[in-house]
């Protein structure tokens, strides 16, 4: 039976109507990764004999007549930089190549004690910098739905193993969009949930206060099931948030009577592609039909997002890439003869070029000088963009556009020009530097066959009104179908 | 803001350390000035009165019970370090000297 096809939901379904086993669920999708492992590539690690013993464990346990968790039996991949006790932790960079933490991510934690079996880990742009993982130090990924296209980053492993059915579900970080802009560029749902609903001990640190970890799912109830093993406080994180988890499939009934979603005027420009265009207006339009109000908003501030994410994130970057001195882990030049060659010659070899671009763009933005004119200005900037949702959540519930300017662009098309890919983030952005929740999820297909996403961005800690009004487009739309990988 | 230059990207990865030769020097003198040349976009906005955000959402600050817990044991500390003598982290000498 090819259980790989399935969304997380059947399985469980499956599982504990005994029609599976969760041995027959991991065989069928380790199956599957070798099969379309050559075409997709979105695997660094599968660990194979982990997978098959842990989902041993948990038929044993349904066996015994016990509960075996939440995500009993499902497989998952997981984003090369969430910290495993399993295989390595490499950030797909030179710098961490065989590193082996110590310890598992909270996340991972999670998943564990939900009965969920681990697959292996997902390709990425190094350190989570960049939108097409071509900046991985490990290898490209090729999109499902096209392999001459980019499947999106920097989650591009998570997003790719997703629509290829090579696991249920995965997790991704999202700091600008890296998980939104894969899953809609690889027609998967995935959200970056609000600052702070899921901890980030264990999440190797790009930018501090813009990085969280969310799911990339096959479906909107998938979604919500996996947020509801991953929220939650954790005193290991201090900036995790203290607040309710709610059951997030509560709202999942196709009612939309009384809300109100928002478009943004700033989001439909030219800069929009027409295909992306008619299908974002066409599903929310569908809206309406249920009861959704639509209204037109405005994010005055919206064009200085990019410039805004590049000073605040390259800044925090450098601050925290500043650890890989070679020391405590991770790798240190052989011919370092003295302490400080250790530190340069082993930055210098283990960083790739984006990396080492933004930790000098960092350290210049915060260098004396010109921390005022740059750093100091951004944070400003960060408050009119936060005070730009607050005006339009006092009016709307929801907001609604696209979430990538374009469908999934060519391997090589954006590699020349930094700026031009760091604009591929342009609706992405300001969720973070507001730490507002944000979902993707796939609403059409382009005439090339590609997958097109709608963005849902929604008031901090309200995951449950974006899965409310996913859910629903989702039941107007229907499904993309599945990627011609056969 | 100005302009940036090599001597400036020279000195920045001084302060980073990191090694740049000199054909990527001029590569990332002009990537790097194409880049602030687009945030400089923010000099458009007046911001005299505007708070810089600290923190996006509220935060207070986090306290707990100094109280000892388990820690991370030694071996597994030690396991991924480059090198290591079973109780210490080893680097090279620190002085660039023979003297004690």
């Amino acid at each position: 039976m090819a259980w790989y096809g399935k969304t997380a939901h059947e399985l469980i379904e499956a599982v504990s109507q005994r029609q599976a086993s969760a041995v027959e669920i991991a065989e069928s999708y380790l199956g599957r990764i070798e099969a379309v492992e050559p075409r997709v590539d979105a695997f660094t690690q599968v660990w194979r004999d982990s997978a098959l013993e842990q989902a041993a464990r948990v038929d044993a346990r349904i066996a015994r007549g016990e509960n075996a968790g939440p995500l009993a039996g499902v497989p998952v991949a997981l984003k090369e930089l969430l910290c495993t006790v399993e295989g390595e932790t490499t950030c797909a960079s030179r710098i961490l190549a065989g590193f082996r933490s110590p310890y598992d991510a909270t996340a991972v934690q999670r998943l564990k004690a939900a009965g969920a079996v681990l697959l292996g880990k997902l390709n990425m742009d190094e350190f989570a910098m960049g939108s097409s993982t071509e900046n991985s130090a490990i290898k490209l990924t090729r999109n499902p739905w096209n392999p001459e296209c980019v499947p999106g980053g920097s989650s591009g492993g998570s997003a790719a193993a997703v629509a290829a059915d090579e696991c249920a579900f995965s997790l991704g970080s999202d700091t600008g969009g890296s998980i939104r802009q894969p899953a809609a560029l690889c027609g998967c749902v995935g959200m970056k949930p609000t600052y702070g609903r899921v901890s980030r001990f264990g999440l190797v640190a790009f930018a501090s206060s813009l990085d969280q970890i969310g799911p990339l799912t096959k479906d909107v109830r998938d979604c919500a099931l996996a947020l509801n093993v991953l929220c939650g406080h954790d005193p290991m994180d201090s900036t995790s948030a203290d607040v309710p988890v709610p059951d997030f499939t509560r709202g999942l009934d196709g009612d939309m009577r009384g809300v109100r979603v928002g478009l943004p005027r700033e989001f439909f420009t030219d800069a929009l592609s027409g295909e992306v265009r008619e299908h974002v207006e066409a599903t929310v339009k569908a809206l309406e039909a249920r009861g959704a109000e639509l209204r037109e908003v405005s994010l005055p501030h919206s064009e200085y997002a990019v410039a805004t994410y590049y000073i605040v994130c390259t800044a925090e970057a450098s601050a925290n890439l500043a650890r890989f001195d070679g020391v405590r882990y991770g790798f240190r030049h052989p011919e370092a003869k003295t302490m400080l060659d250790m530190y340069v010659m082993s930055k210098t070899g283990g960083f790739g070029p984006e990396v080492q671009r933004r930790i000098l763009l960092g350290t210049y933005v915060l260098s004396s000088g010109y921390y005022d004119a740059y750093y100091l200005k951004a944070q400003q900037v960060r408050t009119l963009i936060k005070r730009d949702f607050d005006r339009a959540f006092e009016q709307v519930d929801v907001i609604a556009g696209p979430t990538s300017p374009t469908p999934a662009f060519r391997f090589g098309e954006k590699t020349a020009d930094p700026l031009t890919m760091y604009l591929s983030d342009i609706y992405t952005i300001s969720c973070n530097l507001a730490a507002l929740p944000g979902l993707s999820l796939p609403c059409g297909l382009t005439a090339s066959g590609l997958p097109v996403g709608l963005q849902l961005l929604g008031r901090p800690f309200d995951e449950e009104m974006l899965l409310r009004v996913a859910h629903c487009c989702e039941q107007l739309r229907g499904g993309i179908g599945k990627p011609p990988l056969a | 803001m100005s302009q940036i230059t090599v001597e400036d990207v020279e000195y920045i990865a001084g302060l980073a350390q990191l090694e740049v030769d000199a054909a990527t020097k001029a590569r990332l003198t002009e990537e790097l000035g194409k880049i602030l040349g687009y945030v400089a976009k923010l000099n458009e906005l007046d911001t005299r009165d505007v708070p810089p955000m600290m923190h996006a959402l509220e935060m207070r600050n986090v306290f707990r019970e100094d109280e000892a817990g388990p820690s991370l044991p030694r071996d597994l500390a030690l396991r991924a370090a480059p090198s290591h003598d079973g109780q210490y982290f080893i680097v090279p000498r620190i002085l660039d000297t023979d003297e004690v």
